[in-house]
């Protein structure tokens, strides 16, 4: 896969360019601010972006708008937005652009599990959508009422489901069957009232739509 | 909580009000217009004695000779009603000769007809059986009652005067607002001092050890990948790795307290948003704003907000929070209320004197609302003219 890097800070910008390539990703250009970033997509056209929300020149959220800028631009661009904190209403302003389809919002911290935040940007390359589990841990703290009625099991899967994990990752992660994970999926969605969904970023997005109320 | 002035007073409750000094000081002040009072006879007598157009003349004289020690006179009694020192002002001496012209011509006798109605009624209604033998006895103790009861509403009346003069005087000694107006400019800017300091700090950390920590959790993520799980280094590593990881989240906690990035990026409404979202208790947040408040407003708010609902998941023992915020003809209100069990007490340091401190800063004002037993209402108003 083609990307393009946006990240101020030159020791995480070379340290991730060194790790997408050795999953065999190309690093096409690695910039350090917005509007290198803007003109970096302008000349490669690469299949995916992924940026800090923090850049120059205001250090201040120049990142999340670029990122925002190059989905209406081209929305086939899988855009991956890195943050050094969680914030809603980034993560919001991300999954609306585009009908949520192709982007992703993780935190800076998730680079450190290298396979996983690997994982995280091929499936927003294939169209999926990452929010950050700690997005999903402050959305399920505000909602109370029918999320009480999940079983603590099924408000896991719950929350892997909204990191954009297909069944079969989440019946990984939890050590259980695929038909485990389906039954678990199946009395979530019929709980909470919600349309069955196929795998893939609409059942990611019918879930956080629901948590945000 | 401390009443620095009579009309202050008044807002106590009954009993802590009518067993203060306040009540006796405001009588106290109001007898003390005697001496403006004794003044203006002074003149009135050799007036009516010599008789017109002479007495006139003599009677102005004597008037005008009063103004001077009254005016001498009058901002010192003002301590007995009002303990907050009256700022100087460059026209402090005109200021004073006005009010001894007021107090000589219409203030005085004022005073001792609410003196009059408000102590001597009572005091005479009390004394009924003594200085009116005729009266039935019965008829007596009905009075001396009446008189006892009596007592009370006029503490209130008299304090209530005595309070609303002293206002008055002040207003005329000190216009509004000259008021200490220079401090709170300063104390103002060392905010703005400390809130650029904070940035600074938050900024400092986002680029160096943040930076470092992710790239450090990074290149240890890498590592553990070449090394088998079950390996004595490999086992280490993944130790390491996770403290990097910890020592990052706590890094990120440390920093959203030093300064929150969200309320400079997005405006109060967000960043009340994210605190709330990070409550352990349920909050709901309804906060609609025109647009972006100045910064200092903004800053204070959020600060009330977070300190606010940090009590609430410490001490309210709640089940839900909620935080609205609006923007009424030009004054920011905010409100935290939660369902829990009250009890928050201003006198016991629970950390509503920092937030009142915080408010008085930029010239807004705190009320809470905490009965024992609950609910909890805080409630902000900051100016945002």
């Amino acid at each position: 896969m083609r990307i393009v890097i946006a990240e101020d800070a030159v020791l995480l910008r070379e340290g991730l360019a060194g790790l997408l390539e050795r999953f065999g990703h190309t690093v096409v250009a690695s910039v350090g601010d917005a509007p290198a970033l803007l003109s970096a997509v302008a000349e490669h056209r690469p299949e995916a972006v992924v940026t800090d929300v923090r850049m120059p020149p205001g250090l201040s959220d120049e990142g999340l708008r670029a990122a925002l800028h190059l989905r209406r631009l081209h929305p086939d661009l899988a855009v991956l937005v890195l943050s050094q904190y969680v914030e809603q209403t980034y993560a919001a302003e991300l999954l609306e652009s585009g009908g949520g389809a192709s982007v992703g919002y993780l935190l800076k911290d998730r680079i450190g599990d290298v396979r996983e935040f690997v994982d995280a940007l091929d499936r927003v390359a294939a169209g999926g959508t990452v929010v950050d589990p700690e997005v999903v841990r402050q959305l399920l703290r505000r909602r109370r009422d029918p999320l009480g009625r999940l079983t603590p099991r099924e408000q896991e899967v719950l929350g892997l489901i909204a990191e954009g994990r297909s069944n079969a990752s989440i019946a990984k992660e939890l050590v259980v069957t695929d038909a485990a994970v389906a039954k678990h999926i199946a009395n979530i969605f019929a709980k909470l009232d919600l349309p069955p969904a196929a795998d893939g970023h609409r059942r990611v997005l019918a879930v956080l739509a629901y948590l945000r109320g | 909580m401390l009443n620095r002035t009579a009309l202050e007073a008044l807002t106590r409750r009954p009993l802590p009000f009518l067993k203060s000094a306040w009540p006796w000081r405001s009588v106290a002040y109001l007898l003390a217009s005697a001496v403006p009072g004794a003044a203006f006879l002074l003149a009135a007598i050799p007036a009516t004695l010599i008789g017109p157009p002479q007495g006139f003349v003599v009677g102005a004289a004597v008037v005008v000779g009063a103004v001077l020690p009254v005016a001498w006179f009058e901002p010192r009694r003002l301590r007995l009603v009002d303990d907050v020192p009256v700022p100087e002002t460059p026209d402090r001496r005109r200021r004073e000769l006005g009010l001894a012209v007021m107090t000589l011509l219409a203030m005085w006798w004022i005073d001792l007809i609410m003196v009059l109605f408000t102590v001597v009624g009572p005091a005479l209604l009390i004394l009924t059986p003594a200085v009116q033998p005729d009266v039935a006895p019965s008829v007596g103790v009905a009075a001396a009652v009446m008189g006892v009861l009596l007592l009370p509403v006029a503490a209130y009346t008299a304090t209530a005067w005595g309070g609303a003069r002293g206002a008055m005087a002040r207003a005329v000694l000190a216009p509004q607002g000259s008021e200490l107006n220079e401090v709170l400019r300063s104390r103002a800017r060392l905010v703005d001092a400390f809130e650029m300091e904070r940035r600074r700090i938050e900024r400092d950390l986002h680029d160096g050890a943040q930076q470092r920590l992710v790239s450090l959790s990074m290149t240890l993520g890498l590592a553990k990948l070449d090394l088998p799980e079950d390996s004595p280094t490999g086992r280490l590593i993944g130790l390491a790795h996770d403290e990097a990881k910890q020592a990052l989240a706590e890094l990120r906690e440390l920093i959203r307290g030093v300064h929150s990035q969200v309320l400079t990026d997005r405006g109060l409404g967000a960043a009340v948003q994210d605190v709330a979202g990070r409550s352990p208790v349920p909050v709901d947040v309804d906060v609609r704003l025109p647009g972006r408040l100045p910064t200092a407003v903004e800053v204070t708010a959020y600060y009330v907000v977070s300190e606010a609902l940090a009590n609430l998941a410490k001490h309210a023992r709640a089940a839900r929070g909620a935080v609205t915020g609006r923007l009424e003809r030009g004054t920011l209100v905010v409100e935290v209320r939660d369902d829990g069990v009250g009890g928050a007490d201003p006198a016991r340091g629970t950390g509503l004197t920092g937030l009142a401190d915080r408010l008085a800063v930029v010239g807004g004002r705190l009320s809470v609302s905490s009965p024992a037993g609950g609910p909890t209402l805080v409630r902000v108003e900051i100016p945002c003219a």
